[in-house]
């Protein structure tokens, strides 16, 4: 892109990727821990970031710990590399540790997100980490930390099925749209963060290892590659994800999750991929939506 | 329009340069300098070591500096640096008892062994604007009494304790090492170390408002004010191949203990119960509604009754108090989620038009 000019240098005063070796190895052996238990949330101790709880430090953390000098980096918020906060971590990255980063999903090895997975589907050599803010499906149905480990023990979801029982009796849907709770390997309902609904089938059997990260609440948890990840649901209300009826104004994709924006206060409205990387390459190789056919003509 | 979301990182940029210039103010009057912070903002350095958890003024004042007066913004600047530094080892516990003190006072006694010390205080000032302070004002003077041997200062608590008054503080394990909050998570039930060094850190506003909840009834302990002391104590640290303890150097802190409501069983006869509270630097208000709201979330180890009052709720306390953990989560709404804004509008679009297809359906049957 344009501003990569402008990028900060690699500053060799920091540690490589800034946390401490010795930090890094207790982060290491939560992620390993996290791996061979799928979806179970491993304390850690988080440490403070020179970034604010609650803006990436759980997945800044979980990347630190496993960035080499020869990984290629990739950081998104809402699907797009430029939105202020994805170019903030991009940038910590660049200067801390001096790893390429890059824009194209297909390049990366390591991609960290925040509230949404990639378009293309990811590969086995690559790692999603996502940003965390409750790391804790049940939290919101029961705060105490006591209380939903003991549940989570007992592998006791009730609480969760009647919650989703509920919304279709008071709603006549499920209305959850995003983080929308899945249970991994048949075991632990577990939290995907908050990425829309339309993500979850992604999750299911992924070559790629996801790992989740969430500093403010200290918790470290995994999703092993091609492990399956059902989202909850009921025989007679199975589980959909969101769609569209227009294609993307841009590169007329029919299958990408969009983004809706105001364009006036008339009711305009545009609708474009919330994955900039996926709507550019589509665009590139010659994709047309039905506002650059307009442009076009 | 499409390119109206693009350009974040030069944005960025734009916003620290004026951040920058915002911090320096008006370049026509003089910077304030490190020194003047510490030196006469020095309860605001006070706080931010204390809920910094590191003891440096200089730092702190820099961070005050840099933060724009903007203390949780300056505390924050001050953990995150504490982060990045080595761990030598831990000291030995200060010797509270063994203070030079600058201030202490007592509500429990008219008069007490070494006196009632007022220092530094705020207390008893009228709180009229001083509108001398708006020019330059001379160097006050103050003349200071010999601060008193402290063997003659007993602590208010050993006083009631040699009667058996107060319940005794007794180490549960000697051997075993305190928990430390900053390299592992929380993990409820707690114990009093890691209750005490959570409350320490935690901020000054949300802990004043619990302590000030017990003392309007939830969860009413009847607290006094067994002693205040401020004071400079040595920190001291054993060196292996010493085979004893040096003093490394000496450190300001404000330490309080509140006498409470006594209690007693079949075996043990009535006695006042302990809160207690310690910050670095003079914090009087953080330490005083630290002690109230320990001695509340001791209720369970004491026998009390659970009467689902805030203060004495220990993961609603612990889980909340730590300032810049607030602010970073609250203040992350300011980030994008138009992702999930998205998904909660497709649905609420579709349950609407549902809504109004039934309508529609009732109205022609009728």
């Amino acid at each position: 892109m344009s501003t990569a000019a402008e990028a900060p240098k690699y500053d060799p005063a920091y540690n490589f990727a800034f946390l401490d070796e010795q930090t890094k190895r207790m982060i290491r052996r939560a992620i390993l821990k996290a791996i061979a238990i799928p979806g179970y949330q491993v304390p850690f101790a988080s440490r403070e970031m020179p970034m604010p709880y609650g803006w990436g430090t759980g997945g800044m953390q979980v990347t630190a710990a496993i960035l080499g000098p020869e990984d290629r980096l990739k950081v998104i918020d809402q699907g797009a590399d430029d939105t202020t906060n994805a170019v903030s971590i991009r940038n910590f990255f660049r200067r801390t540790a001096g790893v390429e980063t890059t824009e194209r999903t297909a390049d990366a090895t390591i991609i960290q997100t925040r509230h949404r997975i990639p378009e293309l589907p990811l590969r086995e050599d690559q790692i999603l980490v996502y940003q965390v803010p409750i790391p804790e499906p049940l939290r919101f149905l029961e705060p105490r930390e006591t209380e939903t480990r003991t549940l989570h023990a007992l592998k006791e979801y009730g609480l969760m099925h009647v919650k989703l029982y509920e919304d279709i009796a008071i709603h006549g849907h499920i209305a959850t749209t995003y983080a929308y709770p899945v249970q991994v390997s048949g075991r632990y309902i577990t939290d995907p963060s908050p990425t829309p609904k339309f993500d979850n089938p992604k999750m299911n059997h992924m070559p790629a290892l996801q790992l989740f990260g969430a500093g403010r609440e200290k918790r470290i948890y995994a999703i092993p590659p091609y492990t399956e990840v059902a989202s909850l649901d009921f025989e007679d209300h199975p589980f959909t994800i969101q769609a569209w009826d227009r294609p993307c104004d841009i590169c007329g994709a029919e299958d990408t999750f969009l983004d809706e924006m105001v364009t006036d206060d008339q009711g305009g409205r545009m609708f474009i991929c919330s994955d900039s990387d996926h709507c550019e390459r589509r665009r590139t190789a010659g994709h047309t939506g039905p506002m650059t056919r307009d442009a076009a003509e | 329009m499409y390119v109206a979301v693009k350009g974040g990182e030069k944005a960025i940029r734009n916003a620290h340069r004026l951040l920058a210039k915002e911090r320096r103010g008006d370049p026509g009057i003089a910077e304030v300098s490190v020194p003047q912070i510490d030196g006469q903002l020095s309860l605001a350095v006070d706080r931010v070591m204390t809920e910094g958890s590191l003891y440096d003024r200089t730092l702190a004042a820099l961070a005050i500096k840099q933060a724009r007066g903007d203390l949780i913004e300056a505390i924050f600047l001050v953990r995150a640096y504490r982060t990045t530094l080595p761990r030598f080892g831990g000291s030995e516990p200060i010797k509270t008892s063994e203070m030079v003190i600058r201030r202490r006072i007592s509500a429990t006694f008219k008069d007490v062994p070494g006196g009632q010390l007022l220092g530094p205080t705020f207390d008893y000032t009228h709180r009229l604007i001083d509108f001398s302070l708006a020019a330059e004002s001379d160097c006050p003077i103050a003349d200071l009494a010999p601060s008193p041997d402290n063997a003659a200062v007993p602590t208010i608590a050993s006083i009631l304790d040699r009667e058996g008054l107060v319940e005794t503080e007794v180490d549960s394990d000697p051997t075993a090492v305190p928990g430390d909050v900053t390299s592992g998570a929380l993990d409820f039930p707690t114990g009093r170390d890691v209750r005490l060094q959570t409350l320490a850190r935690g901020d000054e506003g949300f802990l004043l408002a619990l302590g000030y909840s017990t003392q309007r009834g939830y969860a009413r302990n009847h607290a006094f004010a067994g002693e205040i002391r401020v004071g400079t104590v040595a920190v001291e640290m054993f060196v292996e191949e010493l085979g004893f303890a040096v003093p490394i150097g000496e450190i300001t802190v404000t330490e309080v203990q509140m006498v409470n409501q006594f209690k007693g069983s079949s075996t043990v006869p009535p006695q006042f119960t302990r809160g207690y509270g310690l910050s670095f630097g003079h914090c009087e208000r953080k330490t005083m509604s630290m002690a109230l709201v320990d001695r509340a979330l001791r209720g369970r180890e004491l026998g009390e009754d659970h009467v689902g009052a805030p203060a004495q709720d220990e993961e609603f306390v612990l889980s909340h108090c730590d300032n810049v953990q607030a602010t970073g989560f609250v203040e992350h709404l300011k980030l994008p989620h138009y992702v999930d804004f998205q998904s909660e509008l497709e649905l609420v679009r579709k349950m609407r038009r549902e809504a109004a297809a039934r309508a529609g359906a009732q109205e022609a049957a009728e």
